[in-house]
């Protein structure tokens, strides 16, 4: 079955010297997914994307997007198939947004073209559909962290590819920026896009998500949907720390409730993590 | 960056409100941006055609410097009057003072100073860097050293270019090497390698120094290597000026590619950019143009640091304008320059130290008003 998305098998790497590595990991990313990696430091989750986007070259398995096999693709083929947007970026010198965004069409030009005044505009009218076109001329480094994010998203729009790859995207930004660009993070897979994104909230896996991913080791130890893998147990287990979902009631018409994870304390020292997490036995933080 | 914690911070509150903000801005600005982005190239192309103005008349300014005063109009006579047939107003005095003494002493100005301010730009794109310089690699103490060698040597002045050369372009394939067998290509290595190799460098010019018959070969060293454009001849300036024309080339082919290395290396990858075969054309187009001056002027620094950051003034950071306005506000600085040099005493200054003299406190100038960027 042909995937329109991100198609990933046997996936194996490892760095020379140890380190992180993953073993035969298996993945698939269809159109109009949210797929959250999540996991504790070291589970291999950069290093996947790093994989996919070209940065790495595994050493077992096949990566594909959009039935056709990464391995085959020079940088600027990749390019049109998947765009990164990357946890920060730091950029020396005093380029615009615009700039920032216009780069995204760098894989549709040949080596020696400039972007066109077409071009321009399209980076533009993208800024624009973010809400952000007002900063077109500021400076790219001196805008907040939030707007250098939604920058970033532009700038990968642009690109025009069917894969969205996020590496912990939220990380640098305060709570209300988190959920403005997790929100777009999902408009944007609701339009069509398969979106792989990793981060270190498993909150963001259940209201952000279609599915979720959770690794540990270099291995994928449980693929879903939020609602099945991202439970009190699997997460207590992830993170080998007392971790429990609540369900709670939203106000307003109707039935609603979402779930959310909340660390919680032992009771006593020396006595094992609780694996159900339940309140009879812990106490919120 | 150090700065990235403090502004995630100012954009507390500004949060989703992204999203209603762009009901009220978009309509007012999605009319008016795109003209001005567009209004934008054209000063651009404007500061540009102007850059070329100023320098034209410093040109026709410069030919009639020196101890024998020329008037413009009779060096713009004699200039024209080579290329169509003019009445003659002028002397033969002023003929040879232009077209034999002045020419070649102008052009090559302009050429190794245009090869080092573009050089300079690309290696600080490529490295995002913008205190790098084209020594980075070694290339000048290197092509230094094989100028100092072949005067050591007694040799003739063409096989003293061809040395100089020779060892530039050795030490940035040393400075590779070293890069690719520490790091893997890393920058930051690349960067050790060349100061690795530049040190190895400078301490053989010192052998040679040592060595140096201190009566007469000592002292033709040491001012070769304070650097000059005394000697230069217009033959002599032939292959260099097609050396460094298509080197520019190189550069000008690869400007938007470049210009994306500037987001970094992974992310240009991500974007599409051959990374590896842009740095190639880099390291190559840089090291050629590097080891080209040094072999006809000797060691001019401080000329591929500070004028990029002049010209990003004037032109942004885009590659694709910094390309242009680095290379002609190049070629018009050293050509002051050397107008100093060669008419402000008797005696003609050497280069190397009057572009350090001027360009170290203008570099820290320009730190105090850009240097919050950086850092």
């Amino acid at each position: 079955m042909a995937v329109n998305g991100v198609e990933i098998t046997g996936l194996g790497f490892s760095y020379g010297r140890g380190g992180h590595r993953l073993t035969d990991v298996s993945l698939s990313v269809r159109e109009a997914d949210v797929c959250t990696l999540l996991g504790p430091n070291g589970a291999g989750k950069t290093t996947l994307l790093r994989c996919v986007l070209g940065l790495l070259t595994p050493e077992h398995g096949t990566i594909r997007v959009a039935g056709i096999n990464t391995a085959e693709l020079s940088a600027r083929e990749l390019a049109r198939l998947v765009a990164y947007v990357p946890q920060t970026t730091s950029i020396t010198f005093p380029f615009t947004t615009l700039d920032i965004a216009v780069m995204g069409r760098t894989p549709h030009l040949s080596l020696t073209a400039t972007p066109s005044g077409a071009d321009r505009r399209a980076a533009l009218a993208t800024l624009a559909d973010l809400g952000i076109d007002h900063l077109a001329h500021r400076s790219f480094a001196g805008l907040s962290g939030g707007e250098r994010q939604l920058t970033l998203i532009a700038r990968a729009l642009v690109q025009q590819a069917p894969v969205l790859i996020l590496d912990e995207p939220t990380a640098a930004l305060d709570y209300g920026n988190e959920v403005h660009l997790l929100r777009v993070v999902t408009e944007l897979a609701a339009a069509g896009r398969a979106v792989l994104m990793t981060t270190h909230q498993p909150d963001h896996a259940l209201a952000y998500a279609t599915r979720a991913v959770l690794m540990r080791n270099g291995a994928i130890i449980a693929d879903g949907s939020p609602e099945d893998v991202v439970t009190s147990d699997s997460l207590t287990e992830l993170y080998g720390t007392p971790i429990h979902v609540a369900r709670v009631a939203l106000p307003g018409p109707g039935a609603r409730s979402a779930r959310t994870c909340i660390p919680v304390q032992h009771v006593g020292d020396g006595s094992e993590p609780t694996r159900n997490g339940g309140p009879p036995c812990a106490s919120p933080v | 960056m150090v700065g990235s914690a403090e502004q995630t911070d100012r954009s507390g509150g500004r949060a989703g409100d992204v999203a209603s903000l762009q009901a009220d801005v978009a309509p007012a600005t999605s009319g008016k941006s795109p003209t001005g982005s567009l209004r934008g190239r054209g000063r651009i192309d404007l500061r540009i055609g102007l850059l070329v103005l100023g320098l034209l008349v410093l040109v026709v300014v410069s030919f009639g410097l020196g101890r024998y005063l020329l008037t413009p109009w009779t060096v713009v006579q004699v200039l024209i009057g080579q290329l169509l047939d003019i009445p003659v107003h002028w002397t033969a005095t002023d003929q040879t003072v232009v077209m034999q003494v002045r020419l070649p002493r102008i052009v090559g100005a302009l050429l190794v100073g245009a090869a080092l301010s573009a050089s300079g730009a690309a290696y600080q794109t490529a490295f995002r860097n913008p205190l790098v310089s084209p020594e980075i690699l070694g290339v000048a103490a290197a092509a230094g050293f094989g100028a100092s060698l072949a005067l050591l040597l007694g040799l003739a002045p063409v096989v003293l270019q061809i040395m100089a050369f020779g060892f530039g372009v050795l030490a940035a394939v040393l400075s590779l090497g070293i890069g690719r067998i520490m790091g893997g290509g890393s920058t930051i290595v690349l960067v050790l390698g060349g100061i690795v190799v530049g040190a190895m460098f400078q301490a053989l010019i010192s052998v040679t120094q040592y060595l140096a018959d201190p009566e007469n070969t000592l002292p033709e060293i040491t001012f070769w290597l304070l650097g000059g454009l005394g000697r230069v001849s217009l033959g002599g300036l032939v292959v260099p000026g097609i050396i460094v024309a298509v080197c520019l080339g190189m550069l000008y082919a690869v400007r938007w590619p470049l210009t994306v290395l500037a987001a970094g290396d992974d992310e240009a990858h991500t974007l599409g950019v051959n990374r590896r075969l842009v740095w190639l054309l880099v390291v190559a187009a840089t090291t050629l143009m590097t080891a080209n001056v040094v072999s006809i002027a000797g060691i001019i620094g401080w000329v591929g640091l500070v004028v990029p950051h002049l010209a990003r003034f004037i032109g942004g950071p885009s590659f694709a304008r910094l390309l242009p306005t680095s290379t002609l506000l190049g070629a018009g600085y050293l050509l002051a320059v050397d107008d100093v040099a060669r008419s402000a005493t008797p005696v003609d200054l050497p280069l190397g130290i009057l572009t350090a003299l001027i360009g170290a406190p203008f570099f820290v100038a320009l730190l105090a008003r850009a240097g919050r960027q950086w850092l």
